[in-house]
């Protein structure tokens, strides 16, 4: 029996596909030009690891927030406010970087486990609009209170960063490495979390959460923590964010935002941990390159429409494939496997992820 | 006969977690005679001060508070109508809000421009019916963009309720952009001069547009809720709400059903935006901004619930409003800033009791 057969072809393919991907975006900085790796792929990292912790919470608990853009700004909102000093907004505090990161996660943290506590009761449906809700509602809150950020928010943050960081406008390869590493420590830590028993009660709670009531699990309890993960998951990423982007304002998380996020998510795949970097990558490269495609300008569609563009694809994924791209991926895989490889062979119909 | 003490047990188990289990409600009560005492009798640093020393200002805020309730259930009732029949979210309700005010718009500088050479139009160019037709014309457009929508899309993934969602905010966001393309800055529908006038209640005079708004609602009301108590139709959309299959069993075209009650949802969103238009005005991204009106309002109400809907949109508009008026203020010109905090509060202490709102019933 070879390798091929032992492990069967589609999982050395992934296997082989997500380690080239690996090692080019190990290579960025070398392989790609400045812009490419520096503000495209950080992008991605960054706004992949945003991405995990909605499809963290849609894959694995069922619930689809559209508050993670307000964790990773509220985020973004506290080390700003911490960190920096001398500036006309925010509170200015002037901690020190790890001081100013530590309190950020903490913070974002318990404000996740909170809104989580008030809307966990709340399943499906009410909870995407309860946390749209929020979204929308915590856009307004920084737009609106001048001591912690007002409407022009809070730049600067770039100069206050870790030593051993430096100016990320200085030393972007520092951020691009960073921002890698910790996408895939973020990976590997929500695929462990996932067999853990916790991670086997969230999912149990997905699928029946009445029956996994009567078992005897806390099911509000669950979702809360569940969702305080996903808040610290989505503050690294504001973490990341600000840095990458140098200043934090109530724009970056309005509601266009949060549907970005959401495209990304979706795009990816709602049911794939590693779709949220695919997503990210798709919805990045898109929104940078749409202005270059030829042919786009005849009807109408130019740099600054390219929301049209996405949102016609976001359409078409979600009215053909609510699996996503990679939902593609397994359908074409399998029907290769079906047609070509193992033709003779009657094969069961494939496990299907759970439906919307 | 005696007792049986396992009954006697469990009493003596119960009395402390009822008293927690009003602790909630106690809060609410609290907070409310609280909020009451502040406005009427407190209410420091304030722009109006308290009640009892300007009575005029007070009532101005009721007014104003109970008028923008007005509009919001005019909105909200289209978006808790579609719900309720179809378990459909439609995120696209504040894109067809804001797509309705700009073809009301349109069709105003057309009817008027003729006469008096288009551009900022002052009411007294603005006859009755130069609202009322873009008014209704904005309620047609966007039946007819809703059923197509529902025809298009929703109508074949019933039932996934995510999916749905989903959907609606692709629309939304092509909607939106294509908006910001045509209308790129703040625009406004005007008023007719005759009602946007000031009108004398006891000593206060107020903006007879608001109070329109208000009568508008109530005929909407109104009217709504006649359709579905008394007539044969909302007769079965009722029916359809408890339970769609049994409907369909029973030989009725539910299929109709559906695509009426999401022709008139759309529409009133449109119409909403006709009112909304001429009160506010029409910019990129207040779509966003009504989507979370609405989102609000059947939240606390409760998804699906005409009642609820009413409920919400006068909690809603009273603690918004209020809150405005009512707090210190943080800075020396005007104003407060954290009158938001308040309408989070609202929605939180709505949640915390009933998950599902006021009114509604889980799924």
């Amino acid at each position: 029996m070879t390798a091929l057969e032992r492990l069967g072809w589609k999982r050395l393919l992934n296997w082989a596909l997500a380690f080239v991907g690996v090692l080019l975006a190990g290579l960025g900085p070398v392989i790609f030009s400045a812009f490419f790796a520096h503000t495209i792929l950080t992008q991605v990292f960054w706004l992949g690891i945003a991405a995990c912790s909605l499809i963290f919470l849609s894959a694995y608990v069922g619930m689809v927030s559209l508050a993670q853009v307000s964790m990773y700004g509220i985020a973004g909102f506290v080390l700003g406010n911490t960190v920096t000093q001398g500036q006309v907004k925010g509170l200015h505090l002037g901690y020190d970087p790890w001081v100013g990161i530590l309190i950020t996660i903490a913070v974002t943290t318990v404000i996740g486990l909170l809104l989580g506590a008030i809307s966990s009761r709340s399943a499906g449906i009410y909870f995407l609009m309860i946390t749209l809700a929020f979204a929308v509602l915590a856009n307004t809150f920084f737009g609106q209170v001048t001591v912690l950020s007002g409407f022009s928010g809070i730049g600067n943050i770039q100069s206050f960063t870790p030593g051993f960081l430096g100016n990320p406008a200085e030393n972007p390869n520092r951020l691009y490495y960073l921002a890698f590493v910790v996408s895939i420590v973020v990976y590997v830590l929500c695929r462990y979390l996932t067999r853990t028993p916790f991670g086997l009660t969230l999912q149990g709670i997905r699928d029946d959460p009445v029956r996994m009531g009567s078992l005897g699990f806390n099911v509000p309890l669950h979702r809360s923590i569940a969702f305080g993960f996903a808040a610290f998951l989505a503050s690294i990423a504001g973490i990341l964010f600000v840095w990458w982007n140098g200043q934090i304002a109530p724009g970056s998380i309005d509601l266009s935002a949060v549907i970005d996020l959401l495209v990304v998510a979706v795009i990816g795949g709602l049911f794939r941990l590693e779709g949220a970097w695919l997503g990210a990558l798709v919805f990045v490269v898109i929104s940078n390159y749409v202005r270059s495609v030829p042919g786009l300008g005849h009807i109408g569609i130019t740099a600054e429409r390219y929301h049209t563009v996405i949102g016609v694809i976001f359409l078409v994924i979600v009215l053909l494939s609510p699996g996503g791209l990679l939902g593609i991926w397994e359908w074409l895989q399998n029907q290769l496997d079906r047609a070509v490889l193992r033709p003779a062979v009657a094969r069961p119909a494939p496990a299907e992820g759970p439906e919307p | 006969m005696v007792t049986p003490p396992i009954a006697l047990g469990r009493r003596a188990r119960l009395e402390p977690s009822s008293l927690l289990r009003r602790a909630p409600a106690a809060l609410v009560v609290a907070a409310s005679v609280f909020v009451l005492v502040w406005v009427l009798f407190w209410a420091p640093k304030t722009n109006y001060g308290p009640a009892i020393d300007d009575p005029s200002d007070f009532f101005k805020t009721f007014l104003d508070s109970i008028t923008f309730a007005g509009v919001l259930f005019v909105i909200a009732s289209g978006f808790t109508l579609i719900f309720g029949l179809m378990r459909a979210v439609n995120m696209a309700h504040g894109s067809l809000y804001l797509l309705g005010g700009y073809i009301a718009f349109e069709i105003q500088q057309k009817l008027v421009g003729g006469s008096a050479g288009g551009f900022g139009l002052v009411g007294s160019q603005v006859s009755m019916w130069d609202w009322v037709v873009p008014a209704i014309v904005a309620f047609a457009c966007m039946a007819v963009i809703g059923l197509v929508m529902q025809q298009g899309f929703l109508r074949w993934t019933q039932g996934q309720d995510l999916r749905q969602a989903l959907i609606t905010i692709a629309i939304s966001i092509i909607l939106a952009d294509q908006m910001n393309k045509h209308w790129p800055l703040q625009e406004t529908v005007t008023w007719p001069g005759r009602i946007d006038t000031f009108v004398s209640i006891g000593s206060v005079k107020y903006n007879g547009a608001r109070l329109f708004m208000l009568g508008c609602a109530v005929v909407i009301g109104l009217a709504l809720w006649a359709w579905l108590q008394k007539t044969k139709m909302g007769m079965i959309i009722r029916a359809g709400v408890d339970d769609r299959q049994m409907v369909s069993a029973l030989g009725v075209n539910i299929q109709l059903a559906f695509a009426i009650a999401f022709l008139v949802g759309a529409g009133l969103a449109g119409f909403g935006g006709a009112m909304g238009g001429a009160q506010f005005n029409l910019a990129p991204g207040l779509d966003g901004q009504w989507l979370l009106n609405s989102l609000i309002v059947v939240i606390i109400g409760g998804m699906g619930s005409l009642g609820g809907a009413a409920i919400g949109a006068t909690l809603y508009g009273f603690v918004s409003q209020f809150s405005a008026a009512y707090l210190p203020t943080t800075s020396d010109n005007c104003c407060t800033e954290y009158s938001i905090i308040f309408t989070f509060a609202l929605l939180v202490a709505v949640l915390a009791a009933r998950p599902h709102g006021l009114f509604g019933r889980p799924a």
